[in-house]
């Protein structure tokens, strides 16, 4: 069988969740609601497609003038009228003011593809966005016309061999408002918009992709100063290759208990416990003993600011600011309420990928699980730990969590080691105690160990230690 | 005669794409209209976008044919091969000169 034909859609994560790109020389139609990112993602397939293919594009829009479009685009580093100028894109605004028409008799749309084909030929483009095509419907009184025309019109595209992006309002019954998905069968994509208990989500599915196979589960996307970016959701098996190779811990004690060895490469690991154990200064050390083997690590703090957290941990003998100066460390602070879980889950992954750390931190895991129900959170965790692993980044993540808690039970399921710390009262003394719950292929040490904070960091000794301790 | 009719000026424009049905349709019924109701005052300009497809977009022309009223003013246009001469009327604002 022949293999389809693929074009980069210029989206970051997109083209790997459709295996490849869009169907080059057909239609794919992108539907949505308002706002929901139709024109932009069609912008940038037209600006990616003639900056990166040597594929030159025409924008019909319907809707927007051409000066708006432009504005709108400026601030992702998107010049559209320098690209005009250079021949790499053509615009025209066809405006319908349907009070302004009067019907006298038959007519065709054979002025669109005059304007299409004169567009199409001034810069001898190989893409075309159509934006939106629900304007049709609106601006043109006979409908019986204006879908003859389009069937037309699909025809006519498709013998060019242009690639072409139709978008259309979402409807209440059909996925589009006016059935635009009966002349577009090659490819079709639905954005959505929804904000729920205040907190917006913006998510992509590829409903349709004749001949080629494609994700099937509904994306979170975000629209940032770089444009669209697609989670990056990768490998939908257990593909990950496991390394063999070893990760220090930073805390050396710790390593004692890991087979003297400390973590995986590329695993992760699950560091729970109630509040006020430690579980930061562990991270901590992650981080700091990782930027001075020259790796760098991404700290995603959601309870703590940068500042806060280098004084805290300053104070404890780990000085964090020397690798932030290297650019070996990159925190990234937000409040969990913010937005919702994918956002941040997206952010996350964007961030991984930009700045391709060795290891990251997640501090605390549980600020994230508060903010979706357990099962959508479990799910976006796995995706988020799969691409973690795949990509062979160590990740440690903090929990705030107790022995019994079920539900945090089942997060630790995915997680590859699973260490506990837990406050003891021993007479008049708080005492913490560290274990080993699991460590998936090696021999870990099953004792339970009393850790102490003290000025130069974490420590883990004997249970039976002196009380005075440090 | 209306007087008011004799005073104006009617600039018309034909926006055709190639010898097609619907535009010799278009061109004959125009021409015959014009004869009929605007007693010699006026002039018909036939743009063929097939020649001067670079025309299309300035007047924002979709519909084939399109036909532009542009003086008098408002600008008014009216899409279709214009066979409905009562429509046609309307859209370009002509009382019909048989009636009175």
């Amino acid at each position: 069988m022949q293999q389809l034909k693929k074009t980069s859609s210029g989206i970051k994560g997109l083209d790997e969740l459709t295996c490849g790109g869009l169907p080059a020389g057909r239609p794919t139609l992108v539907c949505g609601g308002p706002g929901c990112g139709k024109t932009l993602l069609a912008t940038t397939f037209l600006v990616m497609g003639a900056l990166n293919d040597n594929e030159p594009g025409v924008f019909v829009s319907f809707d927007e003038r051409i000066p708006d479009l432009g504005a709108n685009v400026a601030s992702l580093g998107f010049d559209l009228p320098d690209l005009q100028k250079r021949g790499l894109i053509a615009m025209d605004h066809v405006f319908l003011d349907r009070r302004a028409i009067e019907e006298a008799g038959d007519y065709d749309l054979e002025g669109l593809f005059v304007r299409l084909a004169y567009a199409i030929k001034k810069v001898d483009a190989r893409r075309v966005v159509l934006d939106s095509i629900d304007s049709l419907f609106a601006g043109i009184p006979n409908i019986a016309i204006v879908r003859s025309e389009l069937t037309r019109l699909f025809a006519w595209l498709k013998e060019r061999g242009l690639t072409v992006i139709i978008t259309a309002e979402r409807g209440d019954n059909g996925i589009t408002r006016n059935g635009v998905e009966e002349y577009v069968s090659d490819c079709v994509i639905v954005l959505d918009h929804r904000v729920v208990e205040q907190s917006s989500t913006r998510r992509l599915r590829v409903v349709k992709y004749r001949g080629s196979t494609h994700g099937t589960n509904e994306y979170p996307f975000l629209i940032d100063q770089d444009g669209i970016t697609v989670l990056p959701v990768t490998s939908l098996g257990l593909a990950q290759i496991a390394s063999t190779e070893r990760v220090a811990s930073g805390v050396a004690s710790l390593d004692a208990m890991l087979e003297g060895k400390g973590y995986f490469k590329g695993s992760s690991i699950l560091l729970g416990g109630a509040a006020g154990t430690g579980k930061t200064s562990i991270a901590a050390h992650f981080a700091e003993a990782a930027c001075r083997r020259g790796e760098r690590c991404a700290f995603f703090s959601f309870e703590e600011s940068p500042s806060q957290l280098a004084r805290n941990m300053g104070s404890i003998g780990i000085d964090l600011q020397p690798w932030v100066d290297k650019g070996l460390l990159r925190f990234h602070a937000a409040r969990p309420s913010l937005q919702g879980l994918e956002p941040h889950l997206a952010l996350m992954l964007k961030e991984i990928s930009d700045f391709q750390p060795d290891v990251a931190v997640v501090d605390p895991l549980s600020a994230l699980l508060a903010i979706g129900s357990l099962h959508q959170t479990q799910g976006m965790l796995l995706r988020l730990i799969d691409h973690l692993k795949t990509v062979g980044v160590t990740s440690l993540f903090t929990s705030l969590q107790n022995h019994d808690d079920q539900s945090r039970i089942a997060i630790s399921s995915i997680m590859d080691s699973w260490i506990m710390v837990e406050n003891r009262r021993a007479g008049n003394d708080l005492v913490r105690r560290l274990h080993v719950i699991k460590s998936r292929g090696m021999a870990h040490s099953a004792e339970m160990r009393r850790m102490l904070i003290t000025r130069s960091g974490v420590q883990l000794v004997d249970l039976q230690t002196g009380l005075e301790g440090a | 005669m209306d007087p008011v009719i004799a005073e104006e000026h009617w600039n018309l424009r034909l926006y055709v794409a190639g010898q097609t049905d619907k535009s010799i349709r278009a061109i004959r019924n125009l021409n015959r209209i014009c004869a009929e109701h605007l007693n010699g005052h006026y002039t018909i300009e036939v743009i063929d976008l097939m020649d001067r497809p670079q025309l299309a977009e300035g007047d924002q022309i979709l519909a084939i044919p399109t036909l532009v009223r542009r003086l008098p003013e408002p600008i008014k246009r009216i899409i279709g091969d214009l066979s409905n001469e009562e429509r046609v009327l309307i859209g370009l604002d002509i009382r019909p000169l048989t009636k009175a």
